[in-house]
């Protein structure tokens, strides 16, 4: 069974140079690193923007491009959607016509009629159809260009960005419907972004570029703990993802109690419901290590663990460690002095003590 | 009105309009297509054409017409071929007039038309095409609707020009009343002898009236094309 994306090109664009290669069976796959890494210029490559000059794009068995056996298909035969950072709607057309516009060229299929419902209803832009995209808020559009590319069924969706014109509670319009496309729509997406948030939220495979090459690419929690990627410039902080499962609620002091693999945590969280899922990141920097169960200290959640693996030391002087709780990497950022002090090595036992959680995801 | 103006000035006003209509409608699609050439095309001799476009709009309308005399006349290689062929003949013919004042308004109407063109967001276009459209699609659906206002201003530019063209068609053929005696040429003849002035001044009049009612029209049609596109 061939990779639902199979990529590895080369190509030059002017003195940059891009020269990719990932795999990627990910429901979405998220490509992370700073502006100028050659992100949308790989997905421009697989929209078929930009014609590589050496190198395969394979999409779910499908040859898009291989130079050495001069395939190229056109990016109007790909039926690839492509939600750009901009929006992007055709200024002359009603949201209606925008959102149908790849209707006039695909094939016709028993769906037929079917979908728009669907669509409006997943994006919630039934309300918009007969205004024009002039009207419309940056959040709107952002949406409407989502629809325009889902309605076109394509075998792959990429998203450029779309969240990074938008201000932060647009930002938070957006991310529920990102999420309902992943989980609810059969079609893989490839979404670049360079905000750690972001990704940890929606990625399921992550692969971080870096001066035009894949650094690492694999499933976003074993990648974003991974010590050595965290030392890239431009790279997220080293963080840990734990899917967590709500199992009850401290009424009197706000809390949420949520079971991981690792061990329970409480966040000061409300309106999460009772028995769903989600993920909580947890960044390096606030997470400490203690050789012994702590007394009298305010911090709520301490797991238990050993400590995998020790990195590099920064220039900064901080050490990051990687602690196996249970199955569950946490990755801890302490000073070289600590590491020193507490005589720690791989193996050592410790406490993980977690001075904050974020969820990214309700 | 047909009290006010002799039937042979009513003929003048009417064949003006239907050289300049002509004249117009008949070059719009080669407007279109060279515009679209020189905004987007990569082509040798791509400044060659340009320039070709743009030699009436510099040399003296007299010479124009003579080189039109020269190809198009009944004896001249295009002239010929047209009239073999299809049995065309344009000199000293109302469509000669037509011909000399498309020849006249196209490179005012390829500017307009390569301006707005130029003005097009590319990246509309690639959107378009992510969705399945294929170049000629894009082309009809999303970049020409885009530069209908440049149309719009190329079309209405070619025709008062062609209203007003003289030179090249007085050259090419003539000044014969009914047939290639447009308004500039009537009111030529009418200012050449005595007792002319009423008649030139009323034509002038009807001139300006046509001139005047040309732009507003242009006016209101690039405020609604306008309105429909607005870019954000």
């Amino acid at each position: 069974m061939s990779p639902l994306l199979d990529i590895a090109v080369e190509h030059k664009l002017g003195s940059f140079t891009l020269d990719a290669s990932f795999t990627s069976d990910g429901r979405l796959t998220a490509l992370f690193g700073r502006s100028g890494s050659g992100k949308t210029s790989l997905v421009n490559v697989i929209g078929g923007l930009i014609r590589p000059q050496v190198g395969h794009v394979i999409v779910d068995g499908q040859v898009l491009v291989d130079t050495r056996r001069g395939i190229f298909v056109p990016k109007h035969r790909r039926r690839i959607g492509y939600v750009f950072q901009e929006a992007r709607l055709f200024p002359h057309l009603t949201v209606r016509q925008n959102l149908l516009f790849g209707r006039w060229f695909t094939p016709k299929a028993e769906t037929d009629g079917k979908d728009l419902p669907a669509v409006l209803d997943l994006l919630g832009i039934g309300h918009l159809l007969d205004r024009r995209p002039t009207g419309l808020s940056g959040g709107e559009k952002q949406r409407v260009a989502i629809g325009r590319a889902l309605l076109a069924r394509p075998r792959l969706l990429l998203m450029d960005e779309p969240l990074a014109s938008l201000d932060e509670a647009r930002k938070a319009e957006i991310l529920p419907y990102i999420e309902r496309l992943r989980d609810e729509m059969a079609i893989p997406i490839v979404y670049v972004s360079h905000s750690a948030a972001e990704v940890a939220r929606l990625a399921t495979t992550l692969a971080i570029v870096d001066q035009g090459a894949i650094k690492a690419c694999g499933p976003t929690a074993e990648v974003m703990s991974r010590l050595d990627m965290a030392r890239l410039p431009g790279a997220p902080e080293a963080s840990s993802l734990l899917e967590a499962k709500v199992i009850g609620f401290d009424a009197e002091y706000g809390l949420t109690r949520l079971e991981t693999r690792a061990g329970t945590l409480q966040v000061a969280r409300a309106g999460l419901a009772l028995g769903s899922t989600l993920r909580v990141r947890i960044l390096a920097s606030d997470v400490m290590v203690s050789l012994s169960p702590l007394d009298g200290i305010s911090a709520l959640n301490v797991l238990a663990g050993t400590v995998a693996e020790i990195g590099e030391r920064s220039e900064a002087g901080a050490v990051d460690l990687r602690i196996d709780c249970n199955g569950e990497m946490i990755v801890a950022r302490l000073t070289a002095k600590s590491v020193a002090a507490l005589a720690l090595k791989s193996g050592s036992p410790v406490y993980a003590v977690i001075k904050s959680v974020s969820i990214d995801a309700p | 009105m047909s009290d006010w103006l002799s039937p042979e000035e009513w003929t003048a006003v009417r064949l003006s309009l239907i050289v300049a209509t002509t004249a117009m409608l008949a070059s719009l699609p080669f407007g279109v297509g060279v515009a679209f050439l020189l905004a987007r095309g990569k082509f040798w001799g791509k400044s060659l054409l340009d320039a070709l476009v743009h030699l009436p709009l510099i040399m003296p309308p007299v010479v124009t017409g003579y080189l039109l005399l020269i190809g198009f006349g009944r004896r001249g290689p295009i002239g010929q071929f047209l009239y073999e062929w299809f049995g065309i003949v344009l000199s000293f013919r109302w469509t000669g007039a037509a011909l000399a004042a498309a020849v006249m308004g196209f490179p005012l109407m390829v500017r307009a038309i390569r301006l707005s063109i130029e003005a097009v967001d590319r990246k509309l276009e690639d959107a378009a095409g992510t969705l399945g459209a294929n170049p000629f699609w894009v082309f009809a659906v999303v970049t020409l609707p885009l530069c209908l206002p440049g149309i719009v201003v190329g079309m209405i530019l070619c025709f008062a020009k062609a209203m007003g063209e003289f030179g090249a068609t007085i050259t090419f053929v003539s000044n014969i009343p009914g047939e290639t005696q447009t308004l500039p040429s009537a009111i030529y003849t009418f200012t050449q002898v005595p007792g002319g002035d009423a008649g030139a001044m009323r034509l002038t009049l009807i001139s300006i009236a046509i001139s005047v009612a040309a732009l507003f029209l242009s006016e209101l049609l690039a405020r609604f094309v306008g309105r429909r596109i607005a870019i954000e």
